[in-house]
């Protein structure tokens, strides 16, 4: 007896999901997670990579079924069927992929408010009304914007865009970041000092005040899933906190001249006690002033 | 009302034979060929670009050619995949070709104005070339970005102005043509929903561009005084702003996807039923599918600058704008495969390229919906990945479509065939090479290459081999193709008036045709899509999915 086609398209369908599934949980195509923030991207990865899977493999396996199946035999000149449509048919794959779509854009919505990405940034009433910030309980959230207030002052320049601001947390560590053709200049306001390369503390809530000298630039670490345009007579704002120590590329990801390719630094992210002895020498305040101010110890 | 025609020209003035492809000719046949043809010459020198990309890629160090002619190359092949190949063959070649047949026409609604839009295309190539050897091409990129454009070498970015100015204003011409075209020159009789789909795609393409490219030159416009005059439009040391810059590039620039892919998906939406020996499924649903990709593509910009100072708000609607877009294009792809489904299907050139256009702008689409999600954009932005998507988007869709639409319409243009062997070898070649050229990209850009870059990380350097030795499989696919297209002219099996037995109404009349169309009255083609054997027909109401799924009527 053969098999009803129904039953066949059934487990097809189901063999394809689950793989699709198990090709989005399984092939890593990203780079190491080195934030607070790489491990929820990831998550929609993942969940980007399996629906892309299963749609893709269907409609190609679909497609190359029908070439095989429906080829035009030798000799034969006929028609084939004269079906011009079904309304039934129209609604389903109408529906599905709008559901499918509404799902992604929730859940990318999600992502992004957990990645902080929806904190107001120089909506002053909305900051006013917030409350005050909440005991962080997980590690991991330690970036969710949700629990920290809006940044900057009243008589602060507007702010553009960026992934959230961690101003209103206690131990946060701000550094300004200027680009120009063709190098990022870091500096850290608390111990005054200057560098080209950003050195981080691990698990330290980081805040990048940018700015751009001469043309668009963007700060770009793959590691930390984190990309934002440095733009010229707009300061932006890039919160991150680092979660695995080591050394990862800072690469301008905006066209902006002839070096633009060799327009590359390198942040380091130290073990807490490694990146106070970065500050310790580095900082000239602290090189004759004992006590550096206002700088926690980890 | 009078409608200027070829035959308006006194005999004596209008050229005859092939001096009428060098010439203001008002006939829309020759004028869709001018533009094929200057298209595919701007094809091979953009392609030449990306040869010299590639080439500078293949290692990890900037050492093929200078920095500065490196973005040089890097905005030419933008520009001019864009603006004289993709934009004015999609729309210009087949468009001007296939409506005036479509809609049951002698020629356009304004052929003067037709010629006018196509003459202004070798000038604006011409000096976009010509400005590499004298004044040095414009640097920053097909998008010209401010500061950076305004910091360049002037010269070079006026002169690419200039160009994009007469190049948008000759799609603007051809879209007014369009518009009035297919809803003014209609035949007696032929109502709107009996068009072939591709006059809806270039109603709704020629929407498009009538609104959105003025934007787009008031734009560049206000850009040349930046550069010329110093004013600070888009200059932030005089307070401009170069965020506005890109919301009004992007205003133009994305419907400008829509402008190169709609007319593509009209042009398949063709191909399929005649090789499949059934009618377009969901003709309805496909029209307002195009139509709704056109009120959703005139809102979906700012995804273009998810990393730009944009607010919270702004990323957020733009996301599900984006992603909403999916929607009927998805609707597009499903009738595809239904148009296909239990169909008598020919496997020669023209469908095996239009089947590898779905499979890859399928792939570019989800990618595509991927790259609309914030959070996922915020990583890949601007990066390799982004390359990747919109060459699935643009070659594997688009060129991949007028590949396919010259194996179809060939016969048509010249009444000779092209060698089927020599098209599947072009296929094979291009389809591997593109595949083996883009596909690397995607985990490139995931990984931290950025893209518009001359030099990169060395542990990326296999995989810009791989992606290179693909670009030399494209290039190496072009030589079958061309041998072809001009071999056959001549030597080509004879094709008939209509080889593969189509309904469309530009296959009703003589291969090549005559001009003003047809001898006698235009015919009346209620049912463009009316194949199939009625006898073989299932009612669907009894039909039961076995039935469907199991290729109903063959048993």
């Amino acid at each position: 007896m053969p098999i009803p086609s129904s039953l066949v398209t059934l487990l097809v369908g189901m063999a394809l999901v689950l793989s699709g599934l198990w090709v989005g949980y399984n092939v890593n195509l990203l780079p190491l997670d080195a934030s607070a923030n790489a491990p929820v991207y990831d998550s929609l990865f993942r969940v980007l990579f399996s629906i892309g899977t299963i749609l893709f493999v269907g409609i190609v396996g679909l497609v190359l079924f029908s070439l095989w199946r429906f080829r035009r035999r030798a000799g034969d000149h006929t028609d084939g069927l004269a079906i011009e449509g079904n309304l039934l048919l129209e609604i389903v794959w109408t529906a599905i992929p709008a559901i499918v779509v509404l799902f992604v854009g929730i859940y990318s919505y999600d992502i992004y408010e957990r990645m902080g990405g929806m904190s107001s940034l120089n909506d002053h009433a909305a900051m006013h009304r917030m409350p005050p910030p909440e005991t962080i309980e997980a590690s991991v959230m330690v970036a969710d914007a949700s629990t920290v207030s809006g940044g900057g002052t009243e008589s602060s320049p507007r702010v553009w865009g960026g992934i959230g601001t961690a101003a209103g947390e206690a131990n946060v560590l701000p550094v300004e970041v200027t680009a120009m053709q063709f190098a990022f200049i870091f500096h850290y306001p608390e111990g005054d000092i200057t560098s080209g390369e950003l050195h981080v503390p691990n698990g330290r809530p980081v805040e990048l005040r940018m700015k751009a000298n001469d043309v668009i630039h963007a700060f770009w670490v793959p590691q930390f899933r984190l990309k934002q345009d440095v733009i010229p007579g707009q300061p932006t704002v890039l919160t991150f906190t680092p979660t695995k120590a080591g050394s990862y590329p800072i690469i301008c990801a905006e066209l902006c001249g002839p070096y633009h390719g060799g327009m590359r630094s390198t942040v380091v992210v130290h073990e807490p006690d490694a990146y106070e002895a970065w500050f310790q020498k580095n900082s000239p305040l602290t090189a004759t002033v004992a006590s550096a101010p206002g700088n926690p110890t980890a | 009302m009078t409608v200027a025609s070829p035959n308006d020209f006194q005999e004596s003035l209008q050229p005859q034979g092939w001096l009428r492809y060098f010439s203001f000719s008002l006939d829309h046949k020759v004028i869709g060929l001018q533009y094929l043809v200057t298209g595919f010459i701007f094809y091979f020198i953009g392609g030449a670009l990306a040869g010299v990309i590639r080439a500078e890629l293949a290692s990890p160090i900037s050492d093929f050619v200078g920095r500065e002619t490196y973005n040089e190359v890097l905005t030419l092949h933008g520009t001019v995949m864009i603006f004289l190949w993709i934009v004015p063959v999609v729309n210009g070649a087949f468009g001007n070709y296939l409506i005036p047949f479509y809609v049951g026409a002698r020629d356009m609604a304004f052929p003067r104005l037709n010629a006018v839009a196509f003459w202004m295309i070798p000038p604006a190539g011409i000096l976009l070339i010509g400005s590499y050897f004298i004044t040095g091409a414009a640097q920053s990129g097909w998008t010209a970005y401010p500061p950076l454009s305004i910091t360049t070498p002037a010269l070079g970015q006026v002169v690419w102005i200039v160009s994009v100015l007469l190049l948008g204003g000759s799609s603007i011409f051809g879209g007014i043509n369009f518009i009035a075209t297919v809803l003014k020159l209609r035949r007696p009789g032929l109502k709107l929903m009996q068009l072939p789909m591709y006059c809806w795609a270039m109603l709704g393409t020629s929407i498009l561009v009538v609104l959105s490219t003025p934007v787009l030159a008031g734009t560049l416009l206000l850009l040349s005084f930046d550069i010329v005059a110093h004013t600070g439009f888009f200059n932030p040391a005089m307070g401009g702003n170069v965020v506005v810059y890109q919301h009004l590039f992007w205003f133009y620039s994305h419907p400008a996807v829509y402008i190169m892919v709609l007319p593509a998906f009209g042009l398949v939406s063709e191909i399929l039923p005649i090789h499949s020996r059934k009618p377009l499924f969901g003709y309805t649903t496909m029209v307002y599918s195009i139509l709704a990709i056109v009120v959703l593509g005139l809102v979906v910009w700012a995804h273009h600058m998810f990393t730009s100072g944009t607010p919270p708000w702004m990323r957020l609607f733009f996301t599900i704008a984006t992603s909403f877009i999916a929607v009927p294009t998805g609707i597009k792809f499903f009738n595809w495969l239904a148009t296909l489904w239990g169909g008598k299907l020919a496997l020669n050139s023209a469908m095996l390229f239009s089947c590898a256009f779905i499979v890859n702008f399928v792939f570019g689409g989800i990618t595509g919906v991927a790259l609309a999600q914030v959070p996922f954009d915020i990583h890949v932005h601007d990066t390799y990945f982004v390359v990747g998507h919109f060459h699935y988007i643009v070659y594997g869709g688009t060129v991949f479509v007028i590949f396919a639409s010259i194996y179809h319409w060939y016969p048509k243009f010249t009444g000779r065939m092209l060698n089927e062997d020599l098209g599947r070898l072009h296929f094979l070649l291009t389809f591997l090479g593109f595949n083996l050229c883009f596909a690397p990209q995607h985990w490139l850009g995931l990984n931290g290459m950025p893209r518009r870059v001359a030099e990169y990380d060395p542990s990326f350097t296999t995989l810009n081999q791989i992606s290179s030795v693909g670009a030399l499989l494209m290039a190496i696919s072009s030589l079958p193709f061309l041998y072809n297209v001009l071999v056959s002219a001549f030597r080509g099996e004879e094709a008939g008036d209509n080889p593969w037995n189509a309904l469309t109404p530009e296959w009703l009349t003589s291969s090549p045709p005559p001009v003003e169309n047809w001898i006698g009255e235009a015919p009346l083609v209620e049912h463009p899509y009316g194949y199939g054997v009625e006898e073989d027909t299932l009612s669907l109401e009894a039909a039961t999915g076995r039935d469907l799924w199991g290729g109903a009527g063959r048993r």
